[in-house]
């Protein structure tokens, strides 16, 4: 019986690994996708069941089911609670809030298992657990710090040698885990143990702190790497094939995302890492107020009820505003006066690469309405007006040509080229990586001041009424 | 050393996973559309939820009375199905309204 219920254990776990790679396979798809994240999560759901009712450690049964099942059952409340909640806008939040919830999960496992260590365990059993709980917490709180800065809890914060500090937080950390895999039995490891814990918590910190907003995405794609790899810690620990599987997956391919989106904001690694974005120049010229001419509604409105080609450039603004809607309304309008309407999305608009689709969609907007940057600066020679919906740094010519400026090489969009560009925006004040963007003060240029919905609203009736 | 060789000839079959799933990553990834990069960074997320296996193991051998490590053990998998159902649905909730601009595609491309 005993051997019955191993084989059926393994080859749930078979299952599991091979729903995982099938899952993200198909995740990676815009057609199979939705499909592709059910096949992964039927795969989880095999696993864990059968788990819970065929694991046996030592010929025993697991044990604390009251304990488990409570557990399950909260989290599982919370969590469909949380995502069914959210706002579409706060999406990268939630994400990055999972992704700590993993690694301190991670964590938390090396806990109890270095308490059940025995002295004399094995070195690489040892060091198994503390890479767990080193990559599980560090992941853990430099999720929740992006989560912080994400929703504008954080601000950016770098101070003098703060390079020269996470590296000695990181020596610390590297010192305690060699001391634990060396030291002698009889020798203190709880209290190393746990100040190491609080050095890795500590450094996770300090290593998102001073990452600039508009590199928030890529950290967030690393740590969800990180997680991968801890969670593959876990499956050498307990020579569990499936989580090593999905471990290394995920390790992997956020790992290969993560150096995609680098490429797309034409950035490398190490740049993101040490460069600390924006967060030494936003105080640069914090109130310096440009020359720029401001529109009113009414010229808007004209300028574009008469024009033959607009594209709208939706940005975080749009987003932030909740627009996205009343952004459909004015598109339908128009393309019902004949004009002709697309959007122009740059991959990193919004708070993640691919965040802005996600938010059109969310409003219905034809999926064919919808350019990437290489089609959209193709037809920018060609458009009447470009409508700027809060975008900042997506058009900001600095990236082209100031090469002091910390978003210099990312590819931007050639707005500028369209014989008439309106810009909505709340205020003057610059973006979300702090610079300012000299294509406010371009003669094309027209500052439209106020709320996205509200102006796309009073757009609307203005464009009704002519 | 010969402890490393030992480790690694006593889990060869996990080393062969390791790399194999190494590579199996990067070639399931690249190329993805950037309309997909958040959906996809959201679905991996809950895919390495599969460390509350890990928790329910870790809590599942620990001794009935053993209350601290029970609740960090309880801790543990509230935490893991956060990651792993939050994630999930999340996911499904972001890509549901990719389907719906479906037929507006098709209808639009038969004009066409």
């Amino acid at each position: 019986m005993y051997n019955l219920e191993a084989s059926i254990l393994s080859v749930c776990y078979l299952t599991g690994s091979v729903a995982f790679i099938t899952g993200l396979k198909m995740l990676a798809h815009p057609d199979t996708a939705r499909r592709g994240n059910q096949v992964a999560a039927g795969g989880m759901l095999i696993a864990i069941i059968a788990t819970l009712v065929l694991y046996r450690s030592g010929g025993t049964h697991l044990h604390n089911y009251v304990w488990i099942a409570a557990a399950l059952a909260i989290g599982a409340v919370i969590g469909t609670t949380a995502a069914r909640k959210v706002q579409m806008t706060a999406m990268p939040e939630l994400v990055s809030i999972f992704n700590g919830m993993g690694g301190l999960c991670a964590a938390l496992i090396s806990v109890i298992e270095f308490e059940h260590m025995a002295q004399a365990s094995p070195v690489l059993h040892s060091l198994i657990i503390i890479a767990g709980l080193v990559i599980g917490s560090v992941s853990f709180s430099g999720s929740m710090v992006a989560y912080g800065k994400l929703s504008g809890k954080v601000k950016d914060h770098t101070f003098r040698g703060q390079h020269s500090f996470n590296l000695i937080v990181l020596a610390l950390v590297l010192f305690g885990i060699v001391y634990l895999l060396c030291r002698n039995p009889g020798m203190p490891g709880s209290f190393v143990f746990y100040t190491l814990l609080a050095l890795s918590v500590s450094y996770g910190v300090f290593f998102v702190l001073p990452i600039g907003g508009a590199d928030m995405p890529v950290v967030i794609s690393l740590l969800n790497a990180c997680t991968g790899v801890a969670t593959a810690c876990g499956g050498f620990l307990y020579q569990n094939p499936v989580m090593l599987t999905g471990g290394i997956l995920v390790g992997s391919a956020g790992m290969i995302l993560t150096i995609i989106m680098c490429k797309a904001m034409n950035r490398s690694l190490t740049n993101v890492l040490v460069g600390s974005f924006g967060g030494e120049t936003s105080n640069a010229l914090p109130g310096t107020e440009e020359a720029h001419k401001q529109i009113s509604i009414s010229d808007a409105a004209t300028a574009m009820a008469y024009a033959k080609k607009i594209m709208i450039v939706p940005g975080y603004g749009l987003a932030v505003a909740q627009a996205q809607n009343t952004c459909h309304e004015l598109e339908k309008l128009l393309i019902e006066k004949g004009v002709e309407v697309k959007y122009a999305i740059h991959p990193v608009a919004g708070r993640m690469p691919g965040h802005m689709n996600v938010l059109l969609a969310e409003a219905n907007v034809s999926y064919d309405l919808l350019l990437d940057m290489d089609q959209s600066n193709g037809e920018f020679s060609t458009t009447d007006v470009a409508l700027i919906l809060g975008a900042n740094d997506v058009v900001n010519p600095a990236a082209e040509n100031d090469p002091k400026s910390p978003i210099f090489g990312m590819k931007i969009l050639d707005v500028g080229l369209s014989k008439m560009v309106v810009v909505n925006k709340r205020t003057m004040k610059p973006g979300y990586a702090g610079i300012q963007n000299q294509l406010f003060s371009q003669p094309n240029t027209n500052m439209l001041f106020g709320d996205a919905k509200d102006v796309l609203q009073k757009l609307i009736t203005e464009i009704k009424g002519m | 050393m010969s402890t490393l060789l030992n480790f690694i000839h006593d889990n060869l079959d996990m080393f062969y996973i390791v790399i194999l799933s190494i590579f199996l990553g990067i070639e399931v990834i690249s190329q993805v559309p950037s309309v997909l990069h958040t959906p996809l960074m959201s679905g991996a997320n809950a895919i390495h939820g599969v460390i509350i296996i890990g928790a329910i193991i870790a809590i599942g051998e620990t001794a009935p009375d053993n209350y601290p490590a029970l609740i960090i053990g309880f801790l543990a998998v509230v935490v893991g199905t956060l990651n792993v159902v939050g994630g999930f649905v999340v996911t499904d909730r972001m890509l549901e309204m990719f389907k719906k601009r479906k037929p507006t595609t098709t209808k639009t491309s038969h004009n066409v």
